[in-house]
Order: C-alpha cells, then sequence, then structure tokens
C-alpha cells in the first residue's frame, strides 16, 4: 500500500509509456530491421544487409522522389517564410482590423490537405480553371497546364502547400514579433532608426529563434507531405511529382516491396531525426537557461 | 506547540550539495528565522522540514519524534507560500477549509474552526471570493488562514512577504509578531530580508553555502556576529572593515591600518586573543561612530574610543538620516548620523569610533576573534 | 511628412489587401462552383457567380443520386469519421492530461527523459510505422474498423496532448501542489480537485487540436481503412478521383466544403484556441 502510494505517478505514466515505448520506437526498430531483409509481401526475417538502400538509391523513381522534395522544401520554405515575415510586419503597424485579417489569412490552416488538393486541383484545372478565365479576359493564347506537365505539377503542389501553411506561418512570427521587449524599439526610435531599418537591423535579427523554429516546422511537414500530393497531382503525372512519402507507400501497400518500402521509409525518419535533434536540444538549452 | 530538533541534515541535488550538515534546536514558542542570501539552502531546509523534499542523511524531530519518514500531512504542519498558493478554482472558504476536509473532521468542528480565523483575520466579506479577485494583501491572509485553521505542531514560512508592496509587507509583518505573540505556536520563516528576520525571530540562522554560519538570538547576531559573512550580512548599510595588522608590545595592542605606519588605534580595552602582527579586520557598524566627541564619551562611559582622521568624500541624504562616505587611509568607511548635522564634504576631521562595539575577524579565517 | 505617411499607409493596406485576395479565393470558387450546375460550369468561368443558387449538387455530395452500388457519396464516412475521431480525442486527452501532471509535479527519476521521449515522437515521420501498425492491427484483428483507427489515433495523438498539458503544468506554480500535500490531499485528489478546474485553457487547445488532426488524417485511414469503414478524407479524395466520364465538379466541391465544415466551423468560432494549438504543437519546449 505504501509502496503504491510512492509509486503512484510512475505507475500512472506506465501504460502511455509503455505504448509509446511499442507503438513508436519498437515498430521503427522493426521497420528498421525490415529495411535490412529482402522482405517483399510478408515479412522475412533473414537478414540481407544493405542490399535495399543499395537497390533504393539506384532506383531512378526514388531519385525523382528525393529531388521533387528538394524542390518542394527549397520553395515552399522561402515562399511561407516570405510570406510570413511580410504579412506578420505590416499586421504589426497598429492595423484596426488585425483580428479580421488574421482570420482570413489562417483559415486554411483548418482545412485538410486532401480538401486543399481538391480545391487546387480545380481551379488550376488545365482546360476549366484559371486558363480558361484569363482566355475569356481576352488573352487567347494563354495557357496553364501545369498540373499535367511532368516537371511543372511539383510546383503546382508548391502553390497550394504555400497557400495552406503560409498564413500559420504568418502566426508564428507575429508572435514572436509580440514577444520583442518594447523598451529595444523605443531605444532605436530615440537613437534616430527609420522603421525599415529597426526591423531589418534590430528586430528581425532578434527573431533568429522563430526562424529556426519556423525552418524546423516547414522541413518536417514537407518531409511528411503525402496528402496534399495524393489530392493534388497522386504522384503524376507518371511518377513526375513523386515523393518520398507518396514512394513509400506505393512501394509498400502496391507493389508489395516491403523491404524496400521500410528502407525508404528509414531514409525519411533519418532526415527527419538529423533535423530535430539537434533542434530539440538547442530548445531544451534554451529552456534551461531560462530556469 | 512543539520543539524542533534538527541533526545532521545533508542533501545533495544531483552533485551539488545544498544542505551540508544541519544542526539546530528550538524550543517550544521559539520563534526561529532561516536568513541568507537566494541559494544558501535556507528554502531546501524548510522543505525538507514540512516533508516536500527528502533529505539523504540526518535526522529531523518534531517533539521527540523523528519524522523523516512521515508524509507531509501526517507531520501536523502548516506551511505558508511565497506565491500563497491559492488553489485558484475554490474560494476563500473553500481553500480555508481544504485541509480540514482531508482529515475528516466533522462539519461542525470545521465550521467552528473556520469561524474563529474568519474573525482572528476580519476576512468574512471575501469568503466566497476566488484568489484571482483578490488584491496581494488579501491573498496572503487567506494563506495565514489556511495555516491558522489546522492549528498545527509547527508553522512554516516560505519568504511570506516577498511578493507585497513595501508598506504592506510592513504591516504583515507586523500582524505576523502579534499572532506569534498571542498564540506561542513555534514558528520556522525562511526570508534573505534582514529587518524581517531581526523583527521577527527569537532565534535567527543565518545560512550560507549549505551551513549555517550562526545560530542566535537577533541581538547576539547583530552585535556578535560570528564571522564576516554574518556581520556583513546584516545591518545597512553593513559593517565596515578596515584591514590592518595588530603590533603588540609589552601591555600595548595596538591595531595599524593598511598604508599608515604611524596613526594606530589602541585596543588594549577590548579582551581580546590576538598576536603580534595577525593580520586582522577591524569592523565597525556605521552607527557606532561619532562625529562630537562627546557623543563617544556618554556612550562608551570607560572613554574607550579610538579618534581617527578622515577626509568626506560623499554624503546620502536619506530623510531622518545622511550616510556619508569617509576616506580612511584608502580605505571606505560609512558612517550614519542624524541629517541635520552639517558636514563638509572634502574637509578633513576626526571621528570617534566606539571601541565597545566593534568586531575584530581573521583576515584568513574569516571568522571573529 | 503627412503625404508620406498616408503613402506608406496605403502601401501596407494594399498589400495586406492583396493577400486577403489570395488566401480567400479559393474558397469563394468552391463555394460559387458548388452552387453552380454543370452547364454554367462549362460556359462561364471560374469566378462567376451562379444564376441562381442551386443546392443539387450539395444533395448529391451528401446523399448520392440514388443509382446504386457505383454511387459514392459523404453520408455514411461523415459518421465514420465521428465515430473515430470522438472516442480517440477523449481517449489521447485524458491520457495526456494525467501524464503531463504526473511528468511535471510529481517529478521522478527519469521523468524529464520520459517526456523527451514523448516529444521526439510526435516529429516522426509515420512511414516509419506504417507496416508494423498494419501487422500489428491485423494481429489485434482489428484492421479495417473504427476500432482500429481509434487506436492509431490514440496512440500517435498521445505525444501531442502530453506535451501539450506537460507544458501548461510546468507553468502552474509547484506551491499550490505542495501545499495540497500538507493538506494532506494525494495524488488524483490533487489532480481532480485542483488542477483539473483550472486546465479548461489548455483542454480546449487540446481537444481542437486532437479534433482538427484526427478529422483531417488522410494517411492512417487510407492504409488502415477501406471500404465502407473509410473516414471522410478518404472518401472525398476517392470521390474525386473517380474514374467515371463525367467529372462533377459541383459535387466535388459541394463535398470538399462538407469535408472541411467540422473544422472550419471550429475555427471560426474557436480561433483563438485552433492557433494556440497549432503552435504549441509544432513550436516545441
Amino acid at each position: 500500500m505504501e509502496w503504491l502510494k510512492k509509486n503512484l505517478p510512475k505507475i500512472v505514466v506506465a501504460p502511455s509509456f509503455a505504448v509509446l515505448l511499442w507503438f513508436v520506437y519498437g515498430f521503427i526498430a522493426w521497420t528498421f530491421y525490415v529495411s535490412l531483409t529482402n522482405s517483399k509481401l510478408l515479412p522475412n526475417y533473414e537478414f540481407w544487409g544493405i542490399h535495399q538502400y543499395i537497390r533504393l538509391w539506384q532506383m531512378p523513381r526514388w531519385h525523382v522522389a528525393v529531388e521533387n522534395l528538394f524542390i518542394f522544401t527549397i520553395l515552399f520554405i522561402i515562399l511561407c517564410i516570405f510570406i510570413g515575415v511580410i504579412l506578420s510586419i505590416f499586421l504589426d503597424q497598429k492595423i484596426r482590423s488585425e483580428g479580421f485579417l488574421k482570420t482570413i489569412y489562417l483559415y486554411p490552416m483548418a482545412l485538410s490537405f486532401i480538401v486543399t488538393g481538391t480545391a487546387w486541383k480545380w481551379i488550376l484545372n488545365p482546360t476549366m480553371g484559371i486558363e480558361k478565365f484569363v482566355n475569356q479576359l481576352g488573352f487567347e493564347n494563354f495557357q496553364f497546364d501545369w498540373l499535367v506537365t511532368p516537371g511543372m505539377s511539383i510546383y503546382t503542389i508548391v502553390i497550394a502547400g504555400v497557400w495552406q501553411s503560409s498564413g500559420f506561418i504568418m502566426a508564428i512570427f507575429l508572435a514572436g514579433l509580440r514577444s520583442i521587449d518594447d523598451e529595444v524599439i523605443k531605444a532605436a526610435k530615440v537613437d534616430g532608426a527609420s522603421t525599415i531599418s529597426i526591423y531589418m537591423k534590430i528586430v528581425l535579427p532578434m527573431m533568429r529563434p522563430v526562424f529556426m523554429s519556423a525552418i524546423v516546422i516547414l522541413v518536417h511537414l514537407s518531409i511528411k507531405s503525402y496528402d496534399l500530393v495524393i489530392a493534388l497531382t497522386a504522384g503524376g503525372p507518371g511518377i513526375s511529382s513523386d515523393m518520398p512519402a507518396v514512394f513509400m507507400t506505393k512501394m509498400a501497400f502496391g507493389r508489395s516491396e516491403i523491404g524496400l518500402a521500410s528502407a525508404s521509409a528509414i531514409m525519411m525518419f533519418a532526415t527527419v531525426s538529423a533535423i530535430i535533434v539537434p533542434y530539440l536540444y538547442s530548445e531544451l538549452r534554451r529552456e534551461q537557461d531560462v530556469k | 506547540m512543539a520543539t524542533l530538533k534538527i541533526k545532521n541534515l545533508e542533501k545533495k541535488f544531483n552533485q551539488t550539495e545544498v544542505l551540508k550538515g544541519i544542526n539546530l534546536e528550538i524550543n517550544d514558542g521559539d520563534f526561529l528565522v532561516l536568513l541568507g542570501p537566494s541559494g544558501c539552502g535556507k528554502s531546501t531546509l524548510l522543505n525538507t522540514i514540512a516533508g516536500l523534499e527528502n533529505s539523504d542523511n540526518g535526522e529531523i524531530i518534531i517533539d521527540s519524534q523523528k519524522v523523516n519518514d512521515m508524509e507531509p500531512s501526517e507531520r501536523d504542519i502548516a506551511f505558508v507560500f511565497q506565491s500563497y498558493a491559492l488553489y485558484p478554482a475554490m474560494n476563500v472558504e473553500e481553500n480555508i477549509v481544504f485541509g480540514l476536509k482531508q482529515r475528516k473532521i466533522s462539519k461542525d468542528k470545521i465550521n467552528e474552526s473556520l469561524n474563529r480565523i474568519v474573525e482572528l483575520l476580519k476576512i468574512t466579506e471575501l469568503l466566497k471570493r476566488k484568489p484571482a479577485q483578490l488584491s496581494g494583501g488579501q491573498r496572503q491572509r487567506v494563506a495565514m488562514g489556511r495555516a491558522l485553521v489546522r492549528d498545527p505542531k509547527i508553522f512554516l514560512f516560505d519568504e511570506p512577504l516577498s511578493n507585497l508592496d513595501a508598506k504592506l509587507r510592513i504591516e504583515m509583518r507586523r500582524e505576523i509578531k502579534k499572532l506569534h505573540k498571542n498564540f506561542k505556536t513555534t514558528m520556522v520563516y525562511v526570508t534573505h530580508d534582514q529587518t524581517e528576520a531581526m523583527s521577527l525571530g527569537t532565534k535567527i540562522a543565518i545560512m550560507n553555502n549549505g551551513k549555517i554560519e550562526q545560530f542566535d538570538t537577533p541581538n547576539n547576531i547583530y552585535n556578535k556576529p560570528n564571522s564576516i559573512f554574518v556581520a556583513d550580512f546584516v545591518g545597512s548599510p553593513s559593517m565596515n572593515f578596515i584591514s590592518g595588522y595588530i603590533k603588540k608590545d609589552e601591555n600595548v595592542i595596538s591595531f595599524f591600518p593598511d598604508n599608515e605606519k604611524q596613526k594606530s588605534i589602541n585596543l588594549n580595552l577590548i579582551k581580546t586573543k590576538v598576536n603580534n602582527s595577525d593580520e586582522i579586520l577591524l569592523g565597525i557598524r556605521p552607527e557606532h561612530i561619532f562625529l562630537k566627541k562627546e557623543h563617544a564619551v556618554r556612550v562608551t562611559k570607560d572613554h574607550n574610543f579610538a579618534e581617527i582622521e578622515v577626509n568626506p568624500e560623499l554624503h546620502e541624504y536619506i530623510g531622518h538620516e545622511q550616510i556619508v562616505t569617509f576616506n580612511y587611509y584608502g580605505q571606505e568607511i560609512l558612517g550614519k548620523f542624524s541629517s541635520s548635522i552639517n558636514i563638509e564634504i572634502d574637509k578633513k576631521m576626526t571621528l570617534f569610533v566606539d571601541l565597545n562595539s566593534v568586531s575584530l575577524f581573521d583576515k584568513e579565517t574569516k571568522r571573529r576573534i | 511628412m503627412l503625404n508620406k505617411i498616408n503613402f506608406s499607409r496605403i502601401f501596407l493596406f494594399l498589400i495586406l489587401g492583396l493577400f486577403v485576395f489570395y488566401y480567400i479565393t479559393p474558397l469563394y470558387v468552391m463555394i460559387v462552383t458548388s452552387l453552380k450546375s454543370m452547364n454554367e460550369i462549362r460556359e462561364g468561368n471560374l469566378f462567376s457567380l451562379p444564376s441562381t443558387i442551386n443546392f443539387d449538387a450539395w444533395k448529391i455530395a451528401w446523399g448520392g443520386r440514388g443509382e446504386g452500388t457505383s454511387d459514392t457519396f459523404l453520408k455514411p464516412y461523415f459518421f465514420n469519421s465521428l465515430k473515430i475521431t470522438i472516442p480517440a480525442l477523449i481517449i489521447s486527452t485524458l491520457l495526456g492530461a494525467i501524464n503531463g501532471y504526473a511528468l511535471t509535479k510529481w517529478k521522478f527519476k527519469g521523468a524529464n527523459l520520459i517526456f523527451l521521449l514523448f516529444l521526439f515522437g510526435t516529429f516522426i515521420p509515420y512511414q516509419a510505422i506504417l507496416l508494423p501498425m498494419a501487422r500489428t492491427l491485423g494481429f489485434l484483428g482489428i484492421s479495417n474498423s473504427p476500432i482500429g483507427l481509434i487506436l492509431v489515433h490514440s496512440v500517435y495523438g498521445l505525444g501531442f496532448t502530453t506535451l501539450f498539458f506537460r507544458n501548461y503544468y510546468v507553468s502552474i506554480s509547484d506551491e499550490i501542489v505542495k501545499a495540497a500535500k500538507v493538506d494532506g490531499a494525494g495524488f488524483f485528489k490533487i489532480f481532480f480537485t485542483i488542477l483539473l478546474p483550472i486546465s479548461l485553457p489548455i483542454l480546449v487547445v487540446t481537444i481542437i487540436f486532437q479534433f482538427t488532426q484526427i478529422w483531417n488524417d488522410f494517411l492512417f485511414g487510407v492504409t488502415f481503412s477501406f471500404g465502407e469503414h473509410a473516414p471522410i478524407q478518404v472518401a472525398l479524395n476517392n470521390m474525386v478521383l473517380t474514374s467515371a466520364s463525367v467529372k462533377y465538379y459541383n459535387v466535388d466541391m459541394a463535398a470538399a466544403i462538407m469535408a472541411a465544415l467540422p473544422t472550419l466551423v471550429i475555427y471560426i468560432l474557436a480561433g483563438n484556441y485552433f492557433i494556440k494549438g497549432l503552435t504549441a504543437g509544432s513550436v516545441k519546449g
């Protein structure tokens, strides 16, 4: 009874912790092991070395997926941060309708990627969408068929992704701006700095941690991006807008190549870890410094 | 109503020792103040007495019963926290009786105790309010009520006044003093404010770096500090320390301040065990320095005072008093005088030091000689 | 000077207005398209208003045409999603609350490490657990069932809910818990009578966050269920991807709005809590 009382907090956390160990870390370990086997439709636990990784990196399709991820991530980050910074700074200028504007900028975050993809798929429809509208304005030769053009379809995913997530980045930056000590800005004003140089030289450099967080969030979102690709292009035309997440599920559930699929999943996991671990480390360090 | 005895208490957080062998003993009805700078271990000691933290070694004895292994609620103590720690979702009444309800005390008794406390602290009109609707002083009052209602053996206070403004703090201080006077309950009180410590405590334990530097009555702490640390920590402005050495020939003991070979201070009348060429610090409180010889004569009676030549350099006016900074052979000395006296800056003058009130410290060990 | 201020102010509003246009356009297009007939869609353009307000597409998207088996419509899947979302969000929120409480107010050895493992768990790409999860669900005999998806969402929501409550309880003074211990209250008493009553803000944030996450999930839905047990996002995607020769864009848009409606309504009613959840869920620590 005394023992129970003393260990109650541990006992309460234990089931969740066990679930975490099994369903997250255990499963990752399983996936890692299977990536080292020659498993096809069913797992086969015979060790096969790193053959699946070699196969993976020899596949043109994987290279397309990685390249697309690269293009998507870079553009997604640059555009979201650009829009987020501009909007947050502008909203920070004592705008009376701030609440209303924020509501509009952020609502896409409430929509699923499937809904987002469905909407943009219609807007970017090569015959009935934007193209038709511009044609009707009198520009008869205007063409906008990225959605069905190999090599261009990946950019439609960027357009829809930025639309969905940039408002959120704005919100993060706005919160960052609001947390900056007013006195620093007052001091700069007393020193005669213009609004633009106050932001460029004082405020934005102070927001380095916010930039870091925003980049980590966006990289994380883009590596996980699956739904949006499926809804907008389904990886097509052909495989031209494949991404690693799509590649993995196709290999696992379409082609019955679960060894190979596991290898690609582990590649994704390793990439995320390489970004998250240092980030978490620095965040926790900061938290401890505050204490 | 209880005695408290602490024997050789030790505690570590990870690798750092926060309590390094604490020994204390107080009697029934004592008001013990744990005084020290932040990080000295005083709050940890209080938490350990309460059972909110465990010790690694040593004993805590309340009324001849060892309580080390008892839960906080079984030790029959009450705790008043710095942040008051009122339960935000409960109103004042529920806050006060929560502890009684946990102990399954009958409704009638709870009501009786509640009424007693409400009357004592005059908080009738607050009973149905939530903590968020109270001012700082009112919260403090409720926190006290929550402790008092239980009628425990020992009251523990962890800097209970530090979140109040200056005026309210003095008011509440007086009220705590009154409570102690009326109830005669044993109290342990943590603070870093020396005025609070002096005015409240019947015993003060000055803590530094996990150890008790001095455990004594307020009077002794102030007038006979055991170490430079204690002397420096208590008093405002703090004690002056004049660095110098002892010259002992025949029956004459003289103190020569650094940088001065001619003029010395005669320490003959002080009963002290010093040796020739001992390096010491001579401690003088600012209020034991006089501007006029008559004052020194009147205060010391046995004419045990020294004349020192100084140069006044700075003068701070603080209402009824003034603090003057003097240069004494390159060392700084502060004096505290009535503000009605005029002192001309940068005009050499003579001061009179009450030698009955000085303290001598060993430069090396920093202990009292 | 005055002119200069006015000019920059106008520029400011111009840019802000432009972005209003950018964000609102897709929603506008969805709504007008869903209210048009197919003929109107073919003749007009994306932005043209419908000549008459016509809810036929909505009716079809919700209840179908009554054409038998090939007919897909959202109604059953909408309720599938509710059946999955509500239990999963309740389970994960309750467990998260008690975990957050135990990890902050009863710090035991290893509590920080456990929290770190939970935190890291929220970042993992789910592809790394899909295959073993599919096998586990099969082994338990709950694949392609609401129970299976409830389990999956509860398990992978746990990291987030624990994180939310942990960060909230860290900001609440430890002295309150100490005071309650001196008063004689135990682990559960302190949680239920002292902390839970002041946890409403974080409870709302967590519930909204979990609801949005689970409602909008596609990956788990499409991997662990099919056919009649699919959640709404999967059904919407199937509807849009239909191989039928005639595409009904108005029905697609009506369906998309329906799938988005619950989360949109929550966003409009409780926008602040919604944003707080998103920020807390991604800017960790």
